[in-house]
């Protein structure tokens, strides 16, 4: 009696294999160092962007985004008392622009990457599942769309709805969803073929029971790989977008558009070729680490949930 | 199916996707007042005055379908429209701006390729060594780069601190005159392959001291793709079984490395090449932009932020045709080298 009982208790401990391969994805981030300096990285950024309103007061209640400046001089001014970072050109203060920039930063990752992954998984399990016209027809858009490169249709698309952040992010939705349909859909068509989906129909089971129940769970690791690569990229490419003036207005804390206010103090005057060094600099960095940090976490992942790799 | 088959697939596979992408830049235009439309249709410059007009020839007012087989029919013609940006038509600008593009592209796909084989190679040999750990960690720093950040900081340096040793633009101003002189004679309208046909040798330093910085701009970042594919697919030969065959007959680890991994590992890093184009058509709009080289991609990027639509859709419609063809050309350069694709 008791032994069974004893038994009982370590069958209720045993854990489901899901958390069981979380855990042990979770214990490989944090024995390779690259990974785990990622993962730094983003808890940094994440930190910054929670507590955004206790480093840098807003001076504008209802605008958080918008920088305060004071004076309108072209001419930065150097990092000192007040500016930690100092001005940049019409005296935007950097340091607020920056940690602000990091809001707007994790709001275009996860907006973009978070819609054109939801769009993505419907069109491509819709694509995958039922086959046939739909199928075909679904996916001749796809290649329509990915022979275009994304950066370029983005750009068009901005200009068409006219330039703003919000319209950045639509653009890059508008264009970044083939990849991860083709993804899901292919992913689907092996799983289709096999022996426990089977199983499942013959048992009676409904289309979006074994859909989302059983195929999805499945094949959705390759989408995440690349939503999870792709956080680093969309920012990249929103800040290349923002650069080229296609961005907020002018003044909203957007590291792309920080590097744009740059342009016209990179080269210091005579004699002092790095006067202005800071202008360009710190916005730039924050964009670097910040997608590295993506990057490297999301090639971690990569690692991780490749099927080839993950055991070795 | 043989392999004259197969190419007709592709071919008409890739008719299908062209028309796919003038539906999309239709799209696009369609967002747009019938007002602004119009420049898309204008041929020269004195029909600005007269937009009602154009609007009304073109049938820019008339249902969606109708619209389309005007506007499909003057791209037939060859007539993109006007671009306000340079004041020009679009065929103009781009016959005007293209050879700078080719040039920088010229230079740097070269590097890029190669040098990605290279990096690859000797990071999948000493798989887990210092190198291996060096050229990883600089594959993922180059992908991570915002391009625009680091031309400018190129740009300060370069520029700045060692005076004028590699300024940007496209050539100083004695070899701009020069080139522009009766004496000088275009042959093919890049500038370092013109001045090597003319014997002027001072222009071709002049005009690759202004290509120096966008060459290594666009290397940095491009490489990290190239490196990364090389790696992964020469790991997966030096895994199989004729390697170590060779192996074990005694080859010479060179050999073994050069003729028997590497000439199998590369086929995948072909099949990239097309996307790699367009790429590197994407890494021009932003370093010509910083650069100040007036090329394709300094045009373009101007044109977005002016409401430039005929060279936007230019733009798409460019990179749409260059991808699609590069890609078919890999495919059948693909199919040829290995039979278990035109088979299969």
């Amino acid at each position: 009696m008791n032994f069974i009982k004893k038994r009982r208790i370590v069958i209720d401990f045993e854990q489901h294999p899901r958390l069981k391969e979380f855990q042990f994805s979770f214990h490989k981030i944090l024995k390779n160092p690259l990974s785990l300096t990622g993962l730094a990285l983003i808890f940094v950024f994440f930190m910054i962007a929670v507590f955004a309103p206790i480093i840098a007061q807003p001076q504008y209640e209802h605008e958080p985004f918008r920088i305060p400046h004071e004076g309108y001089s072209v001419i930065p001014s150097p990092p000192g008392p007040g500016h930690p970072f100092g001005t940049t050109t019409k005296q935007y203060d950097i340091f607020y622009g920056v940690i602000w920039g990091t809001r707007t930063a994790f709001r275009i990752g996860f907006m973009v990457v978070g819609s054109i992954l939801i769009i993505g998984v419907i069109i491509g399990s819709i694509s995958g599942y039922f086959g046939g016209i739909v199928d075909e027809v679904l996916m001749r858009i796809v290649d329509i769309f990915m022979s275009l490169p994304l950066f370029i249709l983005a750009m068009a698309l901005v200009t068409a709805l006219g330039r703003s952040l919000d319209n950045i992010m639509k653009s890059l939705i508008i264009v970044g969803w083939p990849i991860y349909a083709r993804t899901i859909r292919s992913s689907i068509l092996t799983l289709r073929e096999e022996d426990f989906v089977k199983a499942a129909k013959a048992l009676g089971a409904g289309t979006l029971k074994i859909i989302f129940k059983h195929v999805l769970p499945n094949a959705i690791y390759p989408v995440l790989i690349l939503a999870s690569l792709d956080i680093g990229a969309m920012v990249l490419t929103a800040a290349a977008l923002s650069f080229l003036g296609l961005g907020a207005q002018e003044g909203y804390a957007d590291w792309g558009q920080m590097v744009s206010l740059a342009r016209n103090y990179i080269v210091g005057p005579q004699g002092q070729p790095f006067l202005y060094w800071y202008v360009v600099t710190i916005p730039g960095l924050f964009i670097l680490f910040f997608v590295l940090g993506c990057n490297l976490l999301g090639d971690a992942l990569r690692d991780i949930f490749d099927r080839k790799l993950r055991r070795k | 199916m043989n392999f004259f088959n197969y190419i007709i697939r592709r071919v008409l596979l890739l008719i299908v996707v062209l028309i796919g992408v003038t539906l999309i830049i239709f799209a696009l235009l369609t967002l747009f007042s019938p007002e602004q439309r119009a420049s898309a249709f204008i041929k020269d410059i004195k029909q600005l005055s007269d937009i009602n007009s154009i609007i009304k020839t073109y049938g820019l007012d008339k249902p969606v379908y109708v619209q389309y087989y005007n506007w499909l029919r003057q791209i037939f013609r060859g007539n993109f429209g006007w671009s306000t940006t340079v004041s020009r038509t679009v065929l103009d600008a781009f016959r005007f701006f293209l050879p700078n593009t080719v040039e920088l592209a010229i230079f740097s796909a070269p590097l890029i390729i190669l040098g990605g084989i290279w990096l690859g190679t000797l990071s999948a040999v000493h798989r887990d060594k210092p190198v291996d750990h060096f050229s990883r960690f600089l594959a993922i720093v180059g992908w991570s780069l915002p391009t625009f950040w680091f031309g400018l900081i190129l740009l300060m340096v370069f520029y700045g601190y060692f005076r004028g040793l590699f300024p940007p633009e496209i050539l100083g101003y004695e070899a701009q005159a020069y080139v522009g002189s009766a004496e000088f004679v275009r042959y093919t309208k890049i500038n370092t392959i013109d001045a090597l046909l003319n014997g002027k040798l001072w222009i071709f330093v002049d005009a690759i001291r202004h290509l120096v910085l966008p060459v290594i701009t666009l290397t940095v970042i491009q490489i990290a793709l190239v490196m990364r594919i090389m790696r992964s697919s020469m790991l997966e030969a030096l895994g199989k079984g004729y390697v170590l065959t060779a192996r074990a007959k005694g080859a010479a680890p060179k050999t073994v490395i050069k003729r028997h991994a590497r000439r199998n590992a590369l086929i995948p890093v072909v099949t990239v090449s097309g996307w790699l184009f367009a790429q590197l058509m994407v890494g021009v709009v932003i370093t010509e932009t910083i650069f100040n080289r007036k090329g394709l991609g300094w045009w373009w990027a101007h044109a977005a932020t002016q409401l430039d639509i005929p060279a936007v859709l230019m733009a798409v419609m460019f990179n749409g045709v260059l991808f699609v063809v590069t890609n078919l050309i890999v495919d059948i350069l693909y199919a040829y080298i290995d039979p278990r694709v035109r088979l299969g």
